[in-house]
């Protein structure tokens, strides 16, 4: 045992504080937790998704392919439509980019701009993207359009999740 | 760490009075359970105060999911409580809190009433607390109406029929509550939401801001 004195008031203050801070803990612990749901749950995302595309009919020409999919968003269940454009590349493989500009999120179209023709192009900046979805150097882009895993089943495109652009 | 931030922000701003005219005081002894344990009574306001902060704290946590709307107010009511982590003990908190804010406010009550502690100078704080009394009971109708369950919707329906029976004005009180003459519904549900989240939680940090203003200013009232 210490020899060391702890005053009546230095005790109180230490009991009071922490029976005080225990109370508050077990008040916001809960809501806090609660709060922070969103970040803390595990994503159920994943899974290629059908679309309409018939591979047979895709060319060197990329074309927009919406497809629709059930979305869970908490309470609200709503179908979403998303879109991709979509070619074949030459040495054969099917390559769906996003139409998600890497600038600032605003949407891109093929082929869009009479000055740029052959190009990928977003209205809000005038953002290109070659064919291949990397961005042209000296437009606001700074990396390349992301792109879909594919998958072919009984001849018809389905899209899983995005990932980065491979070139640049 | 915390000295030497206290120390510097005290330098500069001089706090310390403020904080010790807030909580600096003697507390009498004829109210200090430790003397005589039947000064338990004089807790129930202090009760009433802090569950009234759980209230305030837990509802601005329900909101984060909640939505008043009469297509998603249950659906929602039921995600935060079901798939949201301890939403049900926040949801719980809200719920049995609204029920013993009521209880602790009423044996505040008994005890002032049955002590004489409202008469002469303090009659002021009485019409206060009274005042407090009728907003609480305003919160507890208003937040019954939120989940859009079967319950709240007919609850609410009662509280409209009794709105329509005062003479004359009847009818205009219930569709200024109702927002329409004959649907509970979309309006009904928003406008309670308003009253239930913004209006009336400010009239009462008001009301209770004057309520413990008053109570400093005269001091509690003496041993019986």
């Amino acid at each position: 045992m210490s020899k060391r004195n702890v005053s009546r008031r230095q005790f109180l203050n230490y009991t009071l504080t922490g029976v005080g801070g225990f109370m508050a803990a077990g008040i916001l612990m809960p809501m806090v937790r609660f709060a922070i749901d969103p970040v803390l749950k595990a994503s159920a995302s994943g899974g290629f998704i059908a679309t309409s595309q018939k591979v047979s009919e895709l060319t060197a020409e990329p074309i927009r392919v919406d497809y629709t999919f059930d979305q869970i968003d908490g309470w609200y269940e709503s179908q979403v439509t998303n879109t991709a454009w979509v070619y074949k590349a030459d040495d054969g493989n099917i390559v769906a980019l996003s139409p998600v500009c890497k600038h600032l999120g605003c949407t891109v179209a093929w082929n869009t701009d009479k000055e740029h023709p052959e190009q990928f192009f977003c209205p809000c900046h005038m953002g290109r993207y070659e064919k291949s979805g990397v961005n042209v150097p000296g437009t606001p882009p700074s990396k390349p359009l992301d792109v879909y895993e594919t998958q072919v089943k009984d001849g018809i495109l389905y899209l899983g999740l995005l990932k980065p652009h491979k070139g640049a | 760490m915390f000295n030497k931030i206290y120390d510097w922000v005290d330098e500069r701003l001089d706090i310390a009075p403020i904080w010790r005219d807030i909580a600096d005081h003697e507390v009498p002894e004829h109210v200090n359970p430790a003397h005589h344990f039947s000064a338990f009574v004089y807790c129930f306001g202090g009760l009433t105060f802090f569950i009234t902060v759980i209230q305030i704290l837990s509802g601005m946590f329900l909101t984060m999911y909640y939505v008043p709307d009469i297509v998603n107010a249950w659906e929602s009511v039921y995600y935060l409580q079901n798939e949201v982590a301890f939403g049900q003990i926040v949801r719980g908190m809200h719920h049995w809190g609204a029920s013993l804010v009521i209880v602790m406010m009423f044996l505040h009550t008994l005890r002032v009433f049955f002590q004489g502690a409202y008469k002469k100078p303090r009659e002021l704080n009485w019409v206060v607390g009274v005042l407090i009394f009728f907003i609480m009971l305003a919160l507890g109708l208003t937040g019954y109406l939120l989940p859009w369950d079967m319950k709240a919707v007919f609850a609410t329906k009662v509280t409209l029929t009794i709105a329509d029976s005062v003479p004359l004005i009847g009818p205009a009180i219930k569709t200024l509550i109702a927002g329409d003459p004959t649907i509970v519904g979309a309006q009904t549900l928003t406008r309670f939401f308003a009253i239930h989240v913004f209006f009336l939680p400010a009239a009462l940090l008001g009301l209770i801001a004057a309520h413990f203003i008053m109570i400093r200013k005269q001091g509690i009232s003496g041993p019986l």
